[in-house]
């Protein structure tokens, strides 16, 4: 089998090869080494107008026939802002886009070489000149203000009122830590990272004694909620495209980001007719084996309902009792009533 | 060579050392492999990047077959990729990691060996002596340096991709930590550090040639080659170098850093790391610090492989437009613009990194600025074909092809470049699709123009225009096939460098996309078998070449067909007109040389200039060779 196509594209090279030298035979016949063009001259503009021609008609037909394949629901305040800055940028470069191949796509036609014609001679022009430094300048100087006050609006300070959520990201996964009651993360430090504690819970700050780490990652409709987002080991990206929400954790320090989600699971499950979807935090820098793989499930809940939720979460020092030992003494009253050790099991 | 440039300099009438050369026999090792000629060092640099080039799209096709027929039975690999193929009765399938060391060596290959050394390095050796009337680089011996430097860079990389645990597998941005801990990686390890080393020779090759481009273009034109009469290539690779030499120095240091962070225990970029079960010793270093640090190379990267290819693109369509270039003070504005805004945009990589939002605002705003002068580049090529006379050489159409890439690739730059758009964009295919157009196949292509309008130059031979012709509609629409789907998925926001997407319900509409995107990009790779072809066919085999095929007015059309060291048998030329006198009003052809002196050309010369007339030096010193125009 393999014998037969081996001799069969050498049998395929050999025709190419002697195609080849006929063409190349054919162009000493012709002697079209001593003329200015060939016949292909006449060819290329052709290709060209046709290039443009199914190239916009693909373009146009795939943009429009799958416009909800690639465009994704909104699921967050600013992400109609981010979105509508993206369709204006879209609106103006295409715009240029489709004109500018038009003329690059005709002139070939209209100016082919022709014996009889001299090129014009036009070298240069200040008035053109000027005129397109100036218009770029004043639509990208446009398009700069709205993103920058887009951009100032996302990045600035979260409201009072948000929900503070700590999310972590380590090889190959994300997981979250609630403020607790006292709305204060506690200290943390890698160096106190161990089998249990994950996060480097430093139980001597009095912050962290109440701090909750769930097994899941829940957050409210409608409120703001800002992400303090750090890294155990490399840099990850926490990017969940719904929200239009990216920003990379990196090892060593917090960063931050704060949305407003405005549609809750159960209403984008709806609205995809999907009653299994889910949101989910994908990583989007390069971490290592599993990058393309490290997910992790995020869910929007009513308001109501994420009261509900968080409070039945147990705090970290409720579930690992164990770590009442590092609290120090001082503090180890204060710490049972806000780890909620002093209640009994409510089940 | 120290005697010919300072004759050189002296423009003094000698004859020594041309004909010298031709007389006595080179070893083949002085001639071919330690050449100090720069016409031979392009050669190397070339034939270097076309093996680069090769290899770096063989890579970029295993990643595609991943990516396009997820679930493909991969065992035929098996005999190529070893270990890195798992085959488990008798289905094989791809190592995830070394899908990362394919992505990551793809980019290293790509950007640096073949679209900085092969198209740099090939070019700027080639046309700065042969433009500027020069006998040679102003240093033949570090040229050549250069070269080796180079050299032993390609072949520590190429021996990383056999080390055991395989290549760098970071990125090619090699991120730390990710780079700077084994335990993150497999080829964090032997394969990262000989990573280090190839690109610490191959600084030290880009600054050696750098510095020569600089000092030749200022010291070595040939009388009457004022700045204002270069063509707009030595513009463009003289601008490219002083990039070079101002940013290469500072991927060193990044990369020095990360080596101690490597090898010697400093905390230069790490802190707070936790992996492996242990907690790492290093506190207080900090990985954005490197980020900084590599994007100010990496973003004027992006330029040090453009602006070469824009220049070609502006020799060859003014050339085959029959028509000057369209404001040529424009272009070399806008070049220059380029040149010193690359520097001050690099953190629009970062936007989402962790970096302080009010940087963000100022490098949004310096980034969307640089679109200015690239849209007056555009503008002035489409001016240029306007009302020209347009012959569709292999050179003309790839630099066309060049136009429509850098339009469609830079317009998708001003979604980038702005921050509150780039939180959903960053890191996805739509970054892909941008930069692959915008700096890789618009780059690729002003090597290929470049390649088929000089290979007279350097073979004495014609390569064939029909293959060109079927190699460039092949190329040209395959590009769009391979790219243009890209951004669909990046809007839909699908993340770069995934193995797969079979983990995700929400990355599962594409895979037809992504196998159209693969076939293409396999028939497209398949094309540029055509172009090899052609190039080692015609390099022996080719037509004779005239000795002005292209009717063009540039210098290096006065030198023989068959260039020897030295470039030009007696006198070096004297220029006296810019390099764009196409179809000027009155002149009997539609071009008038660098070579021919006002004064020769009463009929075509513009009113301001006739004063040049006057000054011009009597004809005597100007040898006849130079004078002809052409076969």
């Amino acid at each position: 089998m393999n014998g037969i196509i081996a001799i069969g594209v050498i049998i395929i090279l050999l025709i190419l090869v002697v195609l080849f030298r006929v063409q190349t035979l054919l162009n000493v016949a012709k002697d079209n080494a001593n003329k200015r063009v060939t016949g292909s001259n006449k060819v290329h503009p052709v290709l060209f107008i046709l290039f443009l021609l199914f190239g916009f008609g693909f373009f146009f037909w795939y943009s429009g026939t799958y416009f909800d394949d690639y465009t994704l629901p909104i699921a967050s305040e600013h992400g109609k802002d981010t979105d509508s800055l993206f369709w204006i940028t879209t609106a103006i470069t295409g715009v240029v886009f489709v004109i500018t191949h038009i003329l690059l796509f005709v002139f070939p036609a209209q100016y082919q070489y022709d014996e009889k014609r001299k090129a014009k001679f036009f070298p240069e022009n200040n008035k053109l000149e000027l005129a397109w430094t100036i218009l770029p300048a004043i639509v990208l100087a446009v398009l700069i203000y709205n993103g920058w006050k887009t951009w100032s609006y996302i990045m600035d300070k979260s409201p009072d009122n948000s929900e503070v959520v700590e999310i972590y990201a380590y090889q190959f996964g994300w997981s979250a830590r609630y403020p607790g009651a006292d709305g204060q993360l506690g200290e943390h430090d890698f160096r106190l990272i161990d089998a249990v504690n994950a996060f480097g819970i430093d139980v001597t700050d009095e912050n962290a004694l109440d701090d909750i780490t769930p097994g899941e990652i829940h957050i409210p409709k409608g409120v703001p909620v800002e992400f303090k987002i750090r890294a155990k080991d490399v840099i990850h990206s926490l990017f969940i495209p719904e929200f239009r929400l990216q920003m990379n954790a990196v090892p060593g320090m917090t960063t931050r980001f704060w949305f407003t989600p405005t549609m809750s699971t159960q209403e984008m499950r709806d609205l995809k007719n999907d009653q299994t979807w889910d949101y989910k935090i994908v990583c989007n820098k390069i971490c290592g084996r599993a990058h393309y793989s490290m997910l992790q499930r995020i869910v929007v809940d009513e308001p109501e309902d994420y009261k509900k939720w968080l409070a039945e979460q147990k705090s970290f020092l409720k579930q690992n009792p164990d770590y009442m030992a590092k609290v120090p003494q001082q503090m180890k009253e204060l710490a049972l009533v806000k780890a909620g050790l002093d209640q009994p099991e409510s089940n | 060579m120290e005697a010919i440039d300072i004759k050189a300099r002296e423009g003094e009438v000698h004859h020594g050392d041309y004909s010298t050369h031709e007389h006595h026999e080179e070893s083949f090792i002085k001639k071919y492999v330690f050449t100090t000629d720069h016409k031979t060092i392009a050669k190397q640099f070339l034939i270097t990047g076309i093996f680069w080039a090769l290899l770096g799209g063989a890579l970029s096709i295993i990643f595609r077959l991943q990516l396009g027929f997820e679930g493909a039975n991969l065992a035929w690999l098996k005999p190529v990729l070893g270990k890195w193929i798992t085959v488990e009765d008798g289905f094989g399938t791809l190592d995830p990691e070394f899908y990362l060391a394919l992505v990551t060596m793809h980019g290293t290959i790509m950007v640096f060996f073949v679209l900085t050394a092969g198209l740099s390095g090939t070019f700027s050796n080639l046309l700065i002596p042969l433009q500027i009337g020069a006998r040679d680089m102003a240093s033949g011996f570090m040229n050549m340096l250069s070269y080796w430097f180079f050299f032993l860079s390609s072949v520590v990389m190429f021996i990383s991709l056999f080390v055991e645990t395989g290549p760098a597998m970071a990125g090619w941005t090699v991120y730390p930590p990710l780079s700077a801990v084994e335990q993150a990686v497999s080829g964090s390890g032997l394969g990262m550090t000989l990573w280090l080393v190839s690109m610490v020779f191959f600084i030290a090759s880009s600054l050696l040639g750098g510095i020569n481009y600089i000092t030749t273009v200022i010291n070595l034109r040939t009388q009457g080659m004022t700045f204002s009469r270069l063509p707009l290539t030595i513009w463009a690779f003289f601008l490219t170098a002083i990039i070079g030499v101002l940013s290469f120095p500072v991927l060193f240091a990044a990369a020095l850093l990360l080596v101690f962070d490597r090898s010697f225990g400093t905390s230069f970029y790490l802190s707070d790391i936790y992996i492996g079960g242990e907690a790492l010793p290093h506190v207080g270093g900090s990985p954005i610090l490197y980020q900084h640090l590599f994007w100010f190379l990496g973003h004027p990267e992006v330029y040090i492989v453009l602006l070469p290819a824009l220049g070609i693109t502006s020799e060859v369509i003014a050339t085959n437009s029959r028509k000057p270039i369209f404001g040529y003070k424009a272009m070399i504005g806008s070049m220059l613009g380029i040149t010193i805004l690359s520097f001050v945009v690099w953190a629009h990589h970062m936007f989402v990194s962790g970096l302080n939002p009010f940087l963000g605002s100022i490098f949004m705003f310096l980034t969307l600025i640089i679109a200015v002068p690239s849209a007056v580049k555009v503008f002035n090529y489409l001016t240029t074909l306007w009302k020209g006379n347009l012959v569709f050489t292999p050179g003309m159409l790839f630099s066309i092809g060049l136009v429509s890439f850098f339009i469609s690739g830079g317009l998708t730059g001003i979604f980038l470049g702005n921050s509150a758009v780039d939180i959903s964009l960053h890191d996805t295919y739509f970054v892909v699709a941008h930069f692959h157009l915008v700096m890789g196949s618009a780059s690729f292509f002003g090597l290929l123009a470049g390649v088929y309008h000089w290979f007279p130059k350097m073979f004495g031979r014609m390569m064939d225009d029909k293959l060109g012709y079927i190699h460039f509609w092949l190329t040209f629409v395959g590009v769009y096939m391979v790219f243009f789907p890209l951004h669909y998925i990046g809007i839909a926001g699908y993340p770069r460098r995934y193995y797969s997407f079979t983990n995700f319900d929400a990355f599962q509409s594409f895979a037809d996309l992504n196998a159209f995107v693969s076939i293409a990009a396999i028939v497209t790779f398949a094309a540029q078998f055509l172009f090899l072809f052609n190039f080692f066919y015609s390099m022996f085999a080719g037509r004779r070449a005239p000795k002005n095929p292209w009717r063009s007015t540039t210098l290096e059309w006065t030198t023989p067909v068959n260039v020897g060291h030295g470039n030009w048998p007696g006198d070096l030329p004297t220029v006296y007109r810019w390099p764009y006198d196409y179809s000027k009003p009155g002149a009997a052809d539609d071009y008038i040389m660098q070579t021919v002196p006002y004064s020769e050309t009463p009929e075509s010369n513009l009113e301001h200039e006739q004063e040049f007339v006057a000054q011009e030096r009597p004809q005597a010193t100007t040898p006849k060779d130079s004078n002809e125009q052409g076969a």
